[in-house]
């Protein structure tokens, strides 16, 4: 089996705005390793959810190829190359059908998929809510009777339910309270284990991506700032970027205080000069 | 005068629906004195929003609503005043900082506009052109460049973290003793809520203004609170110092809930149950703050 999954190859994404032009991805190289958490970090309108969409096939690239498994994912994909790459969103509400009940949701993917027959659906229905730690019971409610964890652990479902390979999260625990998120993060990492996953995680929380992530692709204003180790990344990142957005974590403990003033200080850029022009260039 | 600006003993909430009463808020204590920075910190419904629509007189209105417990602002019975009398208060003596800013600005009036409404509520016939220039140079105050160009824009021609600003200084420009903000920063990316968090900061040391701060988010609290209440499911379950409740959490649910929090420094995610009959033990309050006032 080969190491790298999914290859972006000098990919660039723009977008006509009136007159202009804007370039939401701007070149971007990058290999995501079969197995692996690689974290997409970055400010709102720094092209991390662009990215996604353009793995998830929704929009095509203006330039550069994306090679799944070593070929080139064309612009019209087939059933099993939308089955391998697979979405969870920010807000479950919004991304379950509120009139459907959770059984009906999974079993929509399943039907798409042709997997299976109508007895081996219904019993992978009861399979996968148990996977994700819910109970065959709950098959039966509506999303709005669930609560948001709950409602993420069926979107988690949803996105499994056709022996996905690529997981794409798109901030899939920000919607949710902290102790909620913990579980669910947990939820992730043992699934990623369990199905030898592939997860690109997008987010905007540095701390989620350091308990959770493997390497971390920092994006900005559309290009690749930074790769590396989540190690790395935490302990000496190379850009002044970088070292700007750990500076500006809320953080709990007198340790990360220290740890993230140390490496705050130590760029020429101070977070706020950082924060100034980005804010003008806008 | 010793007297806290906002004083709460044992505030309920009840909503009554056809199924009966679902209390929301089990008799909630809570004082806030002048120039604090108070932090209320919970998980979504834990009862933070709607004490902060209580202490505005929001709440009252409904007809479901039950409401009941002791609320005093600088001395002032909240609890007597008619609404016409609240009303007056909303917007000069107490204002509020919403979570999202694009939605709490109005989209069909220009931000210029909305500052004047705000600074009639003090001074009714304060001319449009006085208006703007002291407008402008409440924008100045939050670190916003070119003041005129923002007061002849529409919310949605600015970005988040500009748009929280202008409600920054919308909320400030009248000089409240007491503002609620409630989760200013979690529409904003970490940056630039930083950024306007430090200024919220600054701002408030300068006014002398009490500060009502409501948020889920520990690391935020932390930065900026003086003193933390902790809530769960209605209740106070801690409160102290934030110094004191950050190094030494008492309460297993804070203790849960700072465990929950991923560290940068790493350790992986802990698996913590997110129900717990611990969670509901009574609550601890850490010496040496609460009593004095």
């Amino acid at each position: 089996m080969n190491k790298v999954i999914l290859s972006l190859q000098n990919i660039t994404k723009t977008f006509a705005l009136g007159a202009h032009e804007v370039r939401a991805i701007d070149d971007v190289s990058l290999d995501i390793h079969r197995g692996e958490c690689l974290a997409i970090v970055g400010e709102s309108g720094s092209g991390k959810s662009t990215l996604a969409n353009m793995i998830l096939g929704i929009f095509e690239p203006t330039s550069g190829e994306i090679l799944f498994n070593n070929s080139v994912l064309p612009a019209v994909r087939d059933l099993p190359l939308r089955r391998a790459i697979q979405l969870v969103q920010q807000n479950p509400l919004s991304s379950l059908n509120p009139r459907r009940k959770i059984a009906a949701s999974l079993r929509l993917a399943l039907d798409v998929h042709s997997i299976g027959d109508k007895n081996e659906r219904q019993q992978k229905i009861g399979e996968l809510l148990e996977e994700v730690g819910l109970t065959a019971e709950q098959q039966n409610r509506f999303p709005s009777a669930l609560s948001g964890g709950q409602r993420q652990r069926v979107a988690i479902a949803r996105a499994l339910a056709c022996q996905s390979e690529l997981l794409v999260l798109d901030e899939p625990t920000s919607a949710l309270d902290v102790l909620v998120q913990a579980r669910v993060l947990n939820l992730l990492n043992e699934l990623r284990a369990k199905r030898q996953l592939t997860y690109i995680f997008i987010t905007h929380d540095l701390s989620v991506v350091r308990n959770i992530a493997d390497r971390v692709a920092v994006f900005r204003h559309g290009k690749l700032v930074e790769l590396n180790k989540v190690e790395k990344i935490f302990s000496s990142p190379d850009h002044a970027y970088t070292r700007g957005l750990i500076a500006a974590i809320p953080v709990v403990t007198q340790d990360e205080v220290l740890l993230r003033d140390s490496l705050g200080n130590d760029g020429s850029t101070g977070n706020h000069n950082l924060l100034g022009n980005k804010e003008e260039t806008r | 005068m010793n007297q806290p600006t906002l004083n709460i003993e044992n505030l309920q909430l009840g909503f009554k629906s056809h199924v009966g009463m679902s209390k929301v808020l089990h008799g909630i204590s809570l004082n806030i004195r002048k120039g604090e920075r108070v932090a209320l910190v919970g998980e979504s419904g834990s009862g933070k929003s709607v004490t902060a629509r209580i202490i505005l007189g929001l709440l009252q209105t409904l007809p479901t609503a039950r409401i009941s417990g002791v609320l005093e602002f600088e001395g002032r019975d909240l609890t007597k005043l008619s609404a016409k009398q609240r009303h007056a208060l909303r917007g000069t003596e107490m204002s509020m900082i919403f979570q999202d800013p694009t939605s709490a600005l109005n989209p069909v009036y220009t931000i210029a506009v909305q500052f004047t409404e705000v600074l009639r509520r003090r001074q009714p016939k304060l001319k449009k052109l006085l208006a703007f220039e002291q407008a402008a140079a409440a924008l100045r105050q939050v670190a916003i460049d070119e003041p005129e160009r923002v007061l002849n824009s529409y919310s949605f021609q600015l970005s988040g973290g500009m748009n929280q600003r202008v409600m920054i200084a919308m909320a400030l420009i009248n000089n409240p003793t007491l503002l609620i903000a409630d989760e200013p920063g979690t529409a904003l990316d970490v940056s630039v809520q930083a950024q306007t968090l430090d200024l919220m900061h600054k701002l408030v040391q300068e006014h002398q203004t009490s500060v009502l701060f409501i948020s889920h988010n520990l690391g935020v609290v932390r930065d900026f609170a003086d003193r933390v209440y902790v809530i769960y499911k209605g209740r106070i379950v801690e409160e102290g110092a934030t110094q004191l409740l950050f190094s030494n959490p008492q309460h297993p649910y804070t203790q849960a809930l700072m465990s929950a929090v991923p560290r940068i420094t790493g350790g992986g995610i802990p698996n913590i149950p997110d129900v717990s009959d611990r969670y509901s033990d009574p609550a601890y309050i850490h010496p040496a703050s609460g009593g004095e006032l």
